[in-house]
């Protein structure tokens, strides 16, 4: 095992971790606001795809990429909306018949798609990111890493930190951290619950079609691109920790680096059950994940 | 109450005698169709045992399902192909295989192919719910972790080919125990067996839930916390209701694999998985024959929908479970007992969880 090996395995580890960290923020932060799954959030990473590849059929390819992005989040964003107000809402405190409902969405939205394109789309990756900075001479010669796939990491680490700004520095941010900590209190203070958990939602559809449309430039959209995301994405939350962000970054670079380097040494069907195990075996030790919101409640109701 | 309990079990029985009877109305393939579903009818008992009275959503019982069919299997492969290997491991390359892999060898006996029914989905059933319950580990998080095991599972199913035949399944095989189920009386002979096994299980479930054992089940779901209050450590409870259902998962696999001819992991995966508890859902989770109900029912509608419109089925059946989720939480069992019994809506359960929501600020 040499150091280009561990290089590039640690980069592909991060560049899995970054799709899965923005694919699974939203999740973490709905989830843990109102306790609700959103089992159609994979298909909000496919729909972001798919607006990517839209907005690009329609505008000159130099910007593209820079509307993709901001259109995806918007779409998936309203998207989000819509679907909190008419169906969501309507299952608060009921988690697993929400679990149902949702993955029907999800079933709709996969078909809906597949009608329509049945080989799925692809995104034209502009030129500038085309290339790679790869090492040729010297002990590092064989490192090899793709722009497309810095940028998704880079995309990913600046979504974070914005996050990070707008819960901690912003009158929402207090708001979306009193409703966590206290929703009865909070509204009882006069917080707008309704509110909170709508823009959360949103925010989190958002984000995922956000990943949806960076994860267009690295790899084909198929309408069952989103189930191949998810599963992984609820790991990420489960092991974060309900609502916590930070969690949820920890929870997904060790799952990309364990992935990627257990996929390397045995076939990906065992690192699969690998992984799996592994996730089981550190709730034997955190129960709640790595990092556990404080509360006086007795009983979760999740 | 005891005069609706008593209609209640009249047209049960009577419903099983109609089961009973049916080879002498149905043609030899509706009534393998009929057995398949019936076999499933099992499954849904588990899963209104688990779901209905306990709480615990499993979307994972393919898992054991696929356990319970594949054991089956194994042996009727090596029934049929005698000496030689079967056909796939005999054409199998990377690895390619050139004797039976040892794991294969004792599903040649009859009787440990029929243990194995019993004891895999059971052994690997009380030992995720102990890893996982006795953390207390619950609600959506077990849902998600025994749907990331059934993943893995079929992942693992695909990718090991040779000793498996992969993604195609296990197919080709006729007789157990010296009976051919592809001959007129086979078949019928397994139908009549299944709807034995599905109103021993039915009677089993409907004495289970009578029971002191049955009253904790329902006092964790409508309340765990109280339930440990009041003295009862509910993690023994728990596991041992989700072995039961993983075993009556089993048993539905294996003659699920008996009347389809065939177990493979599309059968297994995540979305049957999911169609499962959805149909179980759809018939009614709190009562064990609206279980039956509504996964023989559904499984009927849904097979001869998807013939006719497969392009628009996936849209129909995820409408069917948005509709589940919003407005049927108790199904059509539910909706009966609204309309035709005048029982309201609030139940005991509900009102419980009302003042769950005060004690808790969650």
């Amino acid at each position: 095992m040499d150091a280009v090996f561990i290089i590039n395995q640690a980069f592909n580890g991060l560049s899995l971790a970054s799709i899965l960290l923005l694919a699974a923020l939203g999740l973490a932060l709905s989830f843990g606001l109102m306790r609700v799954i959103n089992m159609a959030h994979g298909e909000m990473l496919m729909l972001g795809g798919v607006v990517a590849y839209l907005v690009q059929q329609n505008v000159p390819k130099s910007v593209s990429l820079w509307l993709a992005l901001p259109i995806a989040f918007i779409a998936t964003a309203l998207l989000g909306i819509i679907l909190e107000a008419t169906i969501i809402r309507w299952l608060y405190g009921r988690p697993l018949d929400t679990l149902l409902a949702t993955w029907g969405i999800s079933l709709i939205l996969q078909q809906a798609v597949i009608l329509w394109q049945p080989f799925g789309v692809s995104f034209v990756t502009p030129g500038w990111l085309n290339g790679q900075i790869s090492i040729q001479a010297g002990t590092l010669a064989g490192v090899t890493l793709p722009y497309v796939r810095i940028f998704v990491i880079i995309l990913s680490v600046l979504v974070m930190l914005g996050l990070a700004f707008l819960l901690r520095y912003t009158r929402m941010g207090l708001y979306v951290r009193a409703v966590n900590q206290s929703r009865d209190m909070a509204s009882a203070l006069g917080v707008n619950t309704r509110f909170v958990d709508m823009a959360v939602f949103a925010l989190g559809t958002g984000l995922a079609g956000l990943a949806g449309a960076a994860l267009a430039t690295i790899s084909p959209i198929t309408g069952v691109i989103g189930s191949s995301y998810i599963i992984n994405a609820f790991l990420v939350v489960i092991l974060g920790g309900v609502g916590s962000i930070w969690g949820a970054l920890l929870a997904a670079v060790s799952l990309g680096f364990f992935t990627s380097f257990f996929e390397s040494f045995y076939s990906v069907s065992y690192a699969k059950v690998i992984i799996l195990l592994l996730v089981i075996a550190l709730l034997q030790w955190r129960p709640k994940g790595f990092i556990v919101t404080r509360s006086r409640a007795l009983e979760e109701s999740a | 109450m005891s005069h609706k309990r008593l209609l209640g079990f009249s047209l049960a029985a009577l419903l099983f005698l109609a089961l009973f009877l049916a080879p002498s109305y149905l043609s030899a393939f509706k009534l393998s169709l009929l057995g398949r579903f019936l076999a499933l009818g099992i499954l849904g008992i588990g899963v209104s045992l688990i779901w209905g009275y306990t709480g615990i959503l499993s979307l994972g019982q393919g898992l054991f399902f696929a356990l319970g069919g594949y054991a089956v299997a194994m042996h009727m492969v090596l029934m049929q192909v005698g000496d030689k290997l079967p056909g796939f491991m005999a054409r199998s390359f990377k690895p390619r295989i050139t004797e039976l892999p040892w794991w294969w060898q004792p599903f040649e006996s009859p009787v440990f192919a029929t243990l194995m029914v019993f004891l895999l989905p059971a052994l690997a059933a009380a030992i995720i719910a102990l890893l996982v319950f006795w953390r207390r580990i619950s609600g959506v998080y077990f849902a998600l972790i025994t749907q990331a095991l059934v993943l893995a599972f079929t992942t693992l199913i695909v990718s090991q080919q040779s000793y498996t035949n992969g993604f195609n399944g296990l197919t080709n095989f006729s007789s157990i125990y010296g009976f051919d189920i592809n001959s007129e009386g086979g078949r019928r002979g397994l139908y009549l067996v299944t709807v034995a096994v599905l109103l021993f299980v039915w009677l089993l479930a409907q004495w289970l839930t009578r029971t002191h054992f049955g009253k904790v089940l329902v006092a964790i779901r409508d309340g765990e916390n109280r339930t440990r209050f009041l003295g009862y450590n509910t993690t023994p409870y728990k596991v041992a209701i989700f072995t039961l259902a993983g075993v009556l998962a089993g048993i539905s696999g294996a003659f699920f694999t008996m009347h389809a001819g065939i177990i493979s992991p599309k059968d297994v995966g995540i979305a049957p998985s999911i169609e499962m508890v959805v149909w179980v859902a759809i018939g009614g989770r709190e009562s064990i024959t609206g279980a039956v109900l509504g996964m023989v029912l559904g499984n009927l509608v849904a097979d001869s929908v998807s013939s006719q419109f497969p392009e628009s089925w996936p849209l129909l059946l995820g409408f069917l479970f948005v509709m589940v989720g919003m407005i049927l939480p108790k199904g059509l069992v539910g909706l009966l007992e609204r309309f035709w019994l005048h029982k309201p809506e609030q139940t005991k359960s509900s009102s419980l969880g009302s003042l769950k929501s005060e004690v808790s600020d969650a």
